[in-house]
C-alpha cells in the first residue's frame, strides 16, 4: 500500500486523505496514519507546489553550475558538498559522475546576484576547483510538468 | 425542383432509426460557463507522445498513399501479436485480421456481412448506441435483450436462448461495456457458449475497451475453441492508447468471413488512415507503459467516482471496465431525462440519460470518468447537492 500510496502523492499531493482512502480501498484514518509514518521516517521530505514564476511579477534567476572539487581524506565529497548546499542560496547539489563532481542549483533574484554569490562564496571555498555557471534561460519542463503545456479540454461535450 | 420530391426516395429503414437523441444537452451546455460534462465517451488523455511521432514521422518521410486493403502488414503483425499477448487468442496476420476506420467500421462492416432484410440480430442493452443503428440500416431487425442491474448487466443464457429464433444471423456482444462499465469473466461466457455452441449464429464481440478492465483480466469469448470460428472480435485503438480522433480499429476473425468483410471495407473505405497505421504499430510496440499509466489513473478515479455517487445517495453498481458508471437514480423518483436536465440546468454537470443505451437503460445516467480527479470532485459535491434537494422535495 506504501508504494501505492507515493505513486499517487507524488502525483497530486492535493487529494484529500478520503480520496486517496477509496483509490487504495482503505480507510482514512489509515492513510493519514501511513502518511504520518512517511513523513517521520523522512520518506516524504515535502509538498511542494511546481510554480511558472515567469507568470508572476517576481523575477527569479537560476543558475546550474558545474562544480570541480578535490575530496577530502575521509569525508570524500560530503564535507564539501554540506558547506556548499548550507548556503540557502543553493535550491538543489547533486554528486554527479563523468567531468565534474557536484551539480549545484542556484536561484537569485539578478544575474549578478547569483554571479556575485558563485564568486565570493562558492569558489573561494577551499576544496572548490572551478566554477562553471550555465543561467536558465527558459524552463520547459520540470517534475513531469511541461511548463505552458496545460491546454483547455476541448473535446465534444458528448460523445455517447 | 425541390427536395420534397427527393424525400420519398429515402429507404424508410434510415427514416427510422433515430439519431443519438441527446443534442439538446449539447446546445445547452456549450453555451454554459463553468459546466462539467461528464457525458464524453473518449479518453481526456492525449495520445502518448511516441505514438504520435510516429504518425508525424510518417507524414515527413512522404508516407501519405494508400495501404493494401487490410491495412499494412507490420501492423498486422503487430495486431497478431498484440492479440496473442494479451488476451490469448491467435489470428494469422495474412488473412485473419483487418484494420478497420476504428471499431465503428468493423461493426458496421460486420453486421452487413451477415443482417438484411428479413434477418434479425439479438443486440443486448444498455449498448453502445451504433450496435442498434448499424442493425437497422441493413433492414434487418435488433431483437433486444434487457441487461439486468442485479446480474451485474451480464449476459445470462436463458436471455440469449429466450430471444433467438430462426431469423437470427447473428448477437452483438460489447464487453467491458458502454455505458454500465459492467464485465463478463470466464465463467459467465462458459455458460454462454453452452448455448450458442451449436447455433449457427455469428457473435460479434465488441472488445474496445478491453485494456480497461479493473479487476482481473479481459476474457474475449474467442478464448472457447467452440466459438472461435464464429466469432468477429473486434478491437481497437482509441480507448486503451487514447486515440479517437485518428480513426483506426481491427477485426480478427476465420478467413473465410473476413474475405468477404474485407470486400465491403475496400470498396467502402479503401484503406484506414495510412498515418494512424505507423501510430498504431508503435503503439503496439512500445505502448504497453503508457496504457498501464492510463489504466492505474482511470482505476483511481473510478473509485472516487463510485464511492461518491453512493454517498450522494445514488444506487451504483460497481463498474469494473471501460470507463463508465451506471449509477440508478430512481430513488431521486426523476426519469433519467429529467434527473439530466435538471442537473444540467441546476448544478452545470452533464451526464447522459441511459435510455439513450436502449429503453431499459431508463432510470439510469451515465457518468464517465475519463475527466480530472479536480472535474470529479467538483462534480461530486453538486451532484450530491441537487440528489439531497432533489429527495427533500419529494418528502
Ligand atoms: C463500445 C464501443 N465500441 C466501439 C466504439 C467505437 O470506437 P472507434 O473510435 O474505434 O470507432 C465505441 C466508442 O465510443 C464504443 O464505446
Amino acid at each position: 500500500m506504501k508504494k501505492e500510496l507515493l505513486n499517487i502523492l507524488k502525483r497530486n499531493c492535493r487529494l484529500t486523505c478520503d480520496e486517496i482512502a477509496v483509490m487504495l480501498g482503505t480507510t482514512a484514518e489509515e492513510v493519514e496514519e501511513a502518511m504520518k509514518e512517511l513523513d517521520e521516517k523522512g520518506v516524504i521530505l515535502a509538498y511542494n507546489a511546481l510554480i511558472d514564476w515567469e507568470k508572476v511579477d517576481e523575477e527569479i534567476v537560476t543558475a546550474y553550475i558545474e562544480v570541480k572539487v578535490t575530496p577530502q581524506r575521509g569525508q570524500g565529497y560530503d564535507k564539501v558538498a554540506e558547506r556548499i548546499y548550507k548556503y540557502p542560496q543553493v535550491t538543489a547539489c547533486c554528486l554527479m559522475s563523468g567531468g565534474f563532481d557536484l551539480f549545484v542549483v542556484v536561484e537569485g533574484k539578478t544575474m549578478k546576484e547569483v554571479a556575485l554569490f558563485v564568486a565570493e562564496k562558492l569558489a573561494p571555498i577551499e576544496s572548490v576547483l572551478s566554477c562553471a555557471t550555465h543561467f536558465v534561460l527558459k524552463k520547459y519542463k520540470e517534475n513531469n510538468v511541461v511548463f505552458n503545456g496545460y491546454h483547455k479540454d476541448d473535446r465534444e461535450a458528448v460523445v455517447l | 425542383m425541390s427536395i420534397s420530391r427527393i424525400r420519398g426516395l429515402i429507404k424508410k429503414n434510415i427514416l427510422d432509426t433515430p439519431p443519438s437523441g441527446i443534442r439538446k444537452y449539447f446546445d445547452l451546455i456549450n453555451e454554459m460557463k463553468g459546466a462539467i460534462s461528464l457525458g464524453i465517451g473518449e479518453p481526456d488523455f492525449e495520445t502518448p507522445w511516441t505514438i504520435r511521432e510516429e504518425g508525424i514521422y510518417s507524414l515527413e518521410k512522404g508516407r501519405t498513399h494508400y495501404s493494401s486493403n487490410a491495412g499494412f502488414i507490420e501492423l498486422r503483425e503487430e495486431i497478431s501479436r498484440y492479440m496473442e499477448r494479451k488476451f490469448g487468442l491467435k489470428y494469422d496476420p495474412r488473412d485473419e485480421i483487418l484494420v478497420t476506420v476504428g471499431g465503428s467500421e468493423a461493426i458496421d462492416i460486420a453486421v452487413r456481412t451477415f443482417a438484411g432484410p428479413g434477418d434479425e440480430v439479438i443486440v443486448p442493452e444498455p449498448s453502445f448506441v451504433a450496435y442498434k443503428g448499424c442493425v437497422m440500416f441493413t433492414g434487418a431487425k435488433p431483437v433486444t435483450i434487457e441487461l439486468k442491474a442485479e446480474n451485474r448487466f451480464r449476459l445470462k443464457p436463458e436471455q440469449v436462448l429466450e430471444a433467438i429464433t430462426e431469423r437470427t444471423r447473428a448477437i452483438i456482444i460489447g464487453y467491458p461495456n458502454n455505458p454500465t462499465g459492467a464485465t463478463m469473466d470466464y465463467e459467465d461466457y462458459a455458460a454462454l457458449v453452452e448455448v450458442l455452441k451449436d447455433k449457427d449464429i455469428v457473435v460479434i464481440s465488441d472488445e474496445l475497451y478491453a485494456e480497461l478492465t479493473y479487476h482481473g483480466k479481459h476474457v474475449s469469448i474467442a478464448r472457447f475453441p467452440e466459438m472461435k470460428y464464429k466469432t468477429i472480435v473486434i478491437n481497437g485503438f482509441s480507448k486503451a492508447f487514447a486515440m479517437t480522433g485518428w480513426r483506426i480499429g481491427f477485426v480478427c476473425c476465420n478467413a473465410e468471413i473476413l474475405e468477404q468483410m474485407k470486400k465491403i471495407h475496400q470498396y467502402a473505405l479503401m484503406c484506414s488512415p495510412t498515418t494512424a497505421q505507423y501510430a498504431a504499430i508503435e503503439a503496439l510496440r512500445n505502448g504497453d507503459d503508457e496504457v498501464r499509466r492510463m489504466t492505474d489513473e482511470y482505476n483511481r478515479r473510478r473509485l472516487v467516482m463510485v464511492d461518491g455517487l453512493r454517498k450522494a445517495g445514488l444506487d451504483c453498481f460497481e463498474p469494473v471496465g471501460a470507463f463508465y458508471v451506471f449509477p440508478d437514480i430512481t430513488s431521486t423518483g426523476l426519469s433519467s431525462d429529467s434527473f439530466c436536465e435538471r442537473l444540467l440546468m441546476e448544478e452545470k454537470v452533464l451526464m447522459v440519460p441511459g435510455n439513450a443505451f436502449g429503453a431499459c437503460g431508463e432510470g439510469f445516467v451515465r457518468a464517465t470518468y475519463a475527466t480530472s480527479i479536480e472535474n470529479i470532485r467538483e462534480a461530486l459535491t453538486r451532484i450530491a447537492r441537487f440528489v439531497e434537494r432533489v429527495k427533500n422535495e419529494k418528502k
